[in-house]
């Protein structure tokens, strides 16, 4: 694309509660039930039934909602959204239109070391829909009702976004807070944190919004980020070629790599909104909110500037750090273990979280503790064992989640730190290599590093490579 | 005497003191429906083995001794939008002709626990959408006091199933004055509770924010023993008001000393036959006569409540109808043209003419561009009409007027015309949007048709409703006419 447009874009966050029941009936909302086996004539949209509001579910939109640094209003209400498909057994989902949980708040998200506030327009509390399959090749569809009244909230952003980047630091930032709140597992890969984007292209300089495009169907993290570069892209194009972007609902295509038309502006919903007379106005008291506050804990930001701050990380390490709830609680459960907070910091940057991304793991999927982690880091310090010989400790943690002191033990890796010991080692290897030996004396100090190696290779990496070179210098140049 | 000339309380010593077993009750219930019900076409579909069933264990628990219902082996019809687990419901539609609830409304959930008889469900306006139950999908109930006129609507089958003497109670909802206006027609007592005294988890939704359920029955007495069986806050109901349920029966003193009663000029003013207005200028006499007051008075918005209710009511039905797409349940037309031709298809042959009317009516009433003009504008017209209520019962304690403009028409006379057919229900629209109670209980006859009396009360105050009702019941013999059958 050519740099002289500047992308502007607004998101629509939807994440789903982990309520124990469904948002208007006691159905249970647990993930990967057989189909429609949570059900009942509520949820089913029987007819004469009606709707009875979770609590639960309105005290999580509300924690969610002043993370977020939104306004509660006083009075909140329900509306229907009509519209026909076969997900939505009522022909309408109750949803909130004019009189949202939360208005008006905002986060701060950082792209190459900047931080930027970015608004949050609304959080509204809604129901999802239940779940389609299609089979058959397109001639039948099969309908599961279980996910049917998950109680959702829906996040949306004020059109700040100027970047694709953004619009995935904006989307983490989003994630980890839902996260810190304990009010959704947030996990875009099962459905329970999706995303929709709107994104238009305009001239540098100019005020008023190009054309817009509402794009669907982002899937992963990595699908936002690349939908929207190529739709970023492929409006780039259309203005080079002194075109006009069409307003209408794009698809991203994952296996394709491309964004396709879905419907345009002429073939929008009117959803006909109207308040749901079946359920009561919300009013939500001064006391009510302060009883919902008290329960935000410290969130990532706050978090952050602490690690900052008492630890000594850098920005970008604490925001690595505290980007995940379960990263950060382990961060600070290590420092249980270990003063060195600084080598914790690295070994979580990079052999832990090397190690889950490049097994496309979450933490909670390997079995190293904190305390094994905050241990392992005490060993090297005291030097029982090496930082080379600290990479299998580490290995051997994740796969078992066994402590540093029973690995060393049970597989023989303490340190040799005993001179007798290596400097035996040492006089061997001297014996065993002459023309290195040789090689040394002519001057070439590079023949040292190959004898270093050799009794690393005899004392099966046990040696302390300090006391090594020591000893090894000493008896070459004796 | 007929057994269902007894009060339901004499029936009740009667069944305590053996001189008649539920199991009587319910032969005598199901030979008059054999008899009669040929004619009235009251009956959608009848509970036969269900009601001996009931009424066998219903004796066995008599002759046992164990405590009984406050309904105890009274068989009573229920109004067919009124869900009953396992009992084909049909909202007298089309769309629903073979379907099977899987549970039970609350009412019928209460009147199991009251140990009254199911004898059957009953026939309406399809969707109770209708004034004279010609909308059913499965044929028309008749008038019993003259087969070629209308019951009224949309319980038109309960009101005539009382009126008949096939059972001795039935259920039927309001909207706008579908309890009211045919018990007027039929002569009978029916009455609107207060929106939220009683639940509508069950009762399949038409307009949402003015349904109720209600009783229909011979006399005042029976009709506050009904509807204590039936009142009370719902958990499954989030408008069901979190009320102080009164004992309705020691509500009837007889005493109308110093009741101040409001008669708005509007209610009886042009529009209402003057026979009409005649009987219930003669039944404020004999109120007056009792010690009662009454005055003129105004309810200024009155002449908006028609359009109002219908821009309301249509709205929420549009949305409570979609449900009825033809993919989970009822009529499912597929014709193998994919999804949007199952809907147009399964919607455009299953609801009869009116049913879509309203239904697009209200769809267009909340589409964007029209929503504040239409539906927005309806719901301030209803916040006046609140309000003209609320400044006459700050001077009175009920309002007094005729149920309907006139006695009950000819079948077929007003069907051309749906917007005649609307104003049938003017007296009784603006009740519903002002959501309180009132009651419409006979008030003598005009040319051999019955005329009712509508006692409107205060907010929750049925009391005083029942009060008035029963007050006057006791000194005239008006409630004691039967049709010719």
């Amino acid at each position: 694309m050519s740099s002289k447009y500047e992308t502007v874009i607004g998101l629509e966050v939807h994440v789903e509660l982990h309520t124990k029941s469904k948002i208007f009936c006691g159905c249970s909302t647990e993930f990967g039930a057989p189909p429609n086996t949570h059900t009942c004539p509520v949820c089913l949209g029987h007819p004469g039934v009606l709707p009875v509001l979770n609590r639960q579910a309105v005290e999580y939109a509300m924690k969610a909602a002043m993370a977020l640094n939104c306004t509660i209003g006083d009075v909140s209400k329900f509306d229907r959204k009509n519209y026909f498909y076969p997900d939505s057994p009522k022909a309408y989902q109750i949803s909130q239109f004019d009189q949202p949980i939360g208005l008006n708040g905002w986060i701060d998200i950082e792209v190459d070391g900047e931080t930027k506030r970015i608004g949050i327009t609304r959080l509204h509390l809604e129901e999802d829909a239940g779940k389609l399959t299609h089979v058959d090749g397109g001639f039948a569809s099969l309908v599961d009702f279980n996910r049917v009244g998950t109680p959702l909230i829906e996040i949306v952003s004020e059109p700040d976004l100027r970047s694709p980047e953004e619009a995935r630091a904006y989307l983490e930032k989003i994630r980890a807070i839902m996260q810190y709140c304990d009010v959704s597992d947030v996990k875009m890969e099962e459905g329970s944190m999706r995303c929709d984007a709107n994104i238009s292209l305009r001239p540098i300089g100019q005020e008023e919004f190009g054309i817009r495009a509402e794009l669907k169907n982002m899937n992963s993290f990595r699908g936002v980020l690349r939908g929207l570069e190529y739709e970023q892209f492929r409006q780039g194009e259309i203005l080079d070629d002194g075109g006009i972007v069409v307003q209408e609902t794009r698809r991203w295509d994952e296996a394709g790599g491309k964004t396709l038309s879905m419907r345009g502006k002429e073939e929008a919903h009117d959803y006909r909104y109207f308040p749901d007379p079946d359920l009561i106005v919300l009013h939500i008291s001064d006391a009510w909110k302060e009883s919902i506050r008290a329960t935000i804990p410290e969130l990532p930001d706050a978090r952050q500037a602490r690690y900052s701050e008492e630890y000594g990380l850098t920005a970008y390490d604490a925001g690595v750090i505290t980007s995940s709830m379960l990263l950060a609680d382990f961060f600070e459960g290590a420092l249980h273990y270990t003063q060195d907070a600084k080598s914790l910091a690295n070994w979580i940057m990079g052999d832990l979280l090397g190690y889950l991304n490049a097994n496309n793991l979450e933490l909670s999927d390997v079995k190293i503790t904190p305390q094994g982690l905050g241990e392992m880091i005490g060993l090297i310090a005291g030097g029982t064992i090496s930082s080379k010989i600290a990479k299998t400790v580490f290995k051997e943690m994740l796969e078992s989640g066994k402590l540093p002191a029973a690995i060393v033990e049970e597989k023989g890796l303490v340190q040799i730190s005993d001179e007798g010991a290596i400097k035996g080692i040492v006089e061997a290897v001297v014996a065993a290599n002459p023309q290195s030996v040789e090689d040394y004396k002519a001057g070439k100090q590079k023949a040292i590093g190959f004898l270093v190696g050799q009794v690393m290779k005899e004392s099966k990496g046990k040696a302390n490579p300090g006391l090594a070179n020591k000893l090894l210098a000493e008896v070459l140049n004796s | 005497m007929s057994l269902f000339e007894y009060r339901l309380p004499e029936l009740h010593n009667m069944l305590h003191n053996k001189e008649v077993s539920v199991s009587e009750l319910t032969e005598e219930s199901l030979s008059v429906i054999a008899r009669r019900d040929g004619d009235i076409h009251a009956f959608l579909t009848l509970n036969e083995e269900g009601a001996r069933a009931t009424a066998r264990s219903l004796d066995d628990k008599l002759a046992s001794g164990e405590s009984r219902g406050l309904l105890f082996g009274l068989p009573a019809g229920i109004k067919d939008n009124i869900v009953t687990k396992g009992l084909r419901t049909t909202c007298a539609s089309q769309f629903l002709t073979n379907f099977q609830p899987i549970y039970d409304a609350t009412v019928t959930a209460m009147l199991r626990q009251a140990d009254a008889v199911t004898m059957g469900k009953l026939n309406m306006d399809e969707f109770a959408m209708g004034g004279s139950n010609e909308n059913s999908s499965f044929g028309v109930v008749r008038n019993p006091w003259d087969l070629e006129r209308v019951p009224g609507g949309s319980s038109g089958g309960s009101a005539a199933s009382v009126a008949a003497g096939e059972v001795f109670f039935a259920l039927g909802s309001d909207t706008g004055g579908s309890i009211r206006q045919p018990a007027s027609y039929c002569g009978v007592v029916g009455f609107k509770p207060t929106y939220g005294l009683v639940s509508r988890y069950g009762l399949v939704a038409f307009a949402s924010s003015l349904d109720q359920i209600g009783p229909v029955t011979r006399n005042v007495e029976d009709s506050a023993y009904v509807l204590q069986a039936i009142a009370g806050y719902d958990p499954k109901d989030s408008t069901s008001a979190k009320v102080e349920i009164p004992d309705y029966l020691s509500a009837l003193t007889g005493d109308v000393t110093g009741l101040r009663i409001a008669v708005p000029k509007e209610y009886i003013g042009e529009g209402v036959d003057a026979s009409v207005r005649e009987s219930v200028l003669a039944a404020l006499k004999v109120l007056e006569g009792l010690g009662a007051v009454w005055e003129e008075v105004s309810l200024p918005h009155t002449e908006y409540a028609v359009a109002a209710y219908y821009l309301l009511s249509s709205s929420e039905a549009s949305s409570n109808l979609a449900r009825f797409d033809g993919v989970r349940y009822g009529t499912r037309i597929d014709e193998g043209g994919g999804l949007l031709d199952l809907y147009l298809n399964s919607r455009s042959r299953g609801f009869g003419p009116e049913v879509k009317r309203r239904i697009m009516l209200g769809t267009y009433a909340l589409s964007s561009g029209y929503y504040d003009a239409y539906y927005l504008k309806a719901q301030k017209v209803r916040t006046l009409i609140k309000q003209d209520f609320d400044e006459v019962f700050k001077n009175y304690d009920v309002v007094i007027g005729p149920t309907a403009p006139t006695t009950a028409f000819k079948l077929g006379s007003q069907t051309e015309d749906p917007l005649t057919m609307y104003l049938n229900d003017i007296l009784t629209i603006p009740v519903s949007l002002a959501g309180i109670p009132a009651v419409s209980i006979p008030c003598g006859l005009a040319d051999g048709l019955p005329v009712g009396l509508q006692i409107i009360g205060k907010e929750f105050d049925e009391t005083t409703v029942l009060r008035v009702a029963h007050a006057f019941e006791q000194n005239t013999e008006h409630h004691k006419q039967r049709p010719q059958l």
